[in-house]
């Protein structure tokens, strides 16, 4: 049941994945996007991690692709064009990642049964959600990170504002 | 019950075709765009092995991820924007001021 689950939303992710590479117009690639982004969504759901699964779907497939079909509708991005592309990522490249893809998936299915199984609805019992056991770490251990990375926004609003704007 | 091991490779396959997208595509904002699908792949790698150790520092280091994700897209998507104004391209053959 629960592989049957994965297994179309993790086909669903490929294939957006691939439609993102093959597709020429930007805004294609854009969209494609949210569908991987919405289907890691539902996966992150199976593993139990109801409170990402949410910020998935709220922070990446709303906010952030909101702002990349943003950028492109503004800068009218048309086709792109073909172009040979750069040798040395022909040459290593596209092997290199078809030898890591290959390592990688050698040592998972090597080691499957070390890894171990993923049980639908996550590890915690049912006394504590997911979100209160995140909460509970995010605000007492990890409260200096969680501040740092406010004005780490900060930093990046200005960056946005003083680069976007126009010349004086 | 699915293997650890089979979020795991289909994290791995997102990232190798976020690599190959990245190589491949010409367009600065593809390019843009395929980082951001590295980083989701990344993403599901800590989400699966914070399952695995049942522990939630994991899926807590994804929302660090995805608030530098979302800060990052902020920023690159100005420097975009700003690099438009100034060439009036996004292919990014024709962005070779620092080569040579």
């Amino acid at each position: 049941m629960q592989l049957v689950l994965f297994l179309i939303f993790a086909v669903l992710c490929v294939a957006g994945a691939l439609n993102l590479l093959f597709q020429r117009h930007p805004i294609n690639s854009a969209l494609s996007l949210v569908v991987v982004m919405m289907s890691l969504a539902v996966i992150y759901w199976t593993l139990g991690a109801e409170f990402l699964a949410a910020a998935q779907v709220i922070v990446y497939a709303g906010a952030v692709m909101v702002l990349f079909v943003f950028v492109v509708m503004l800068l009218n991005a048309g086709e792109e064009e073909r172009t040979t592309g750069s040798r040395a990522a022909y040459i290593a490249g596209i092997p290199g990642v078809a030898a890591i893809l290959a390592l990688l998936t050698y040592m998972f299915m090597h080691e499957r049964a070390a890894l171990g199984y993923a049980t639908l609805g996550g590890s915690l019992n049912h006394t504590t959600s997911n979100i209160t056991e995140i909460s509970r770490v995010l605000f007492t251990e990890l409260l200096l990170p969680f501040e740092v990375t406010s004005i780490l926004i900060l930093v990046a609003i200005l960056g946005a504002v003083v680069l976007a704007r126009k010349e004086q | 019950m699915v293997p650890i091991a089979y979020y795991l490779i289909l994290a791995a396959v997102l990232f190798c075709i976020g690599i190959g997208s990245f190589l491949i595509k010409r367009n600065i904002i593809t390019i843009f765009m395929s980082i951001e699908l590295m980083l989701n792949a990344v993403n599901l790698t800590f989400v699966a092995f914070a399952h695995q150790w049942k522990l939630v520092h994991g899926q807590i280091f994804v929302f660090f991820v995805m608030v530098v994700a979302a800060a990052e897209a902020a920023v690159g998507l100005a420097i975009i924007i700003a690099i438009f104004r100034a060439r009036q391209t996004l292919n990014v053959d024709q962005i070779n001021l620092m080569k040579n």
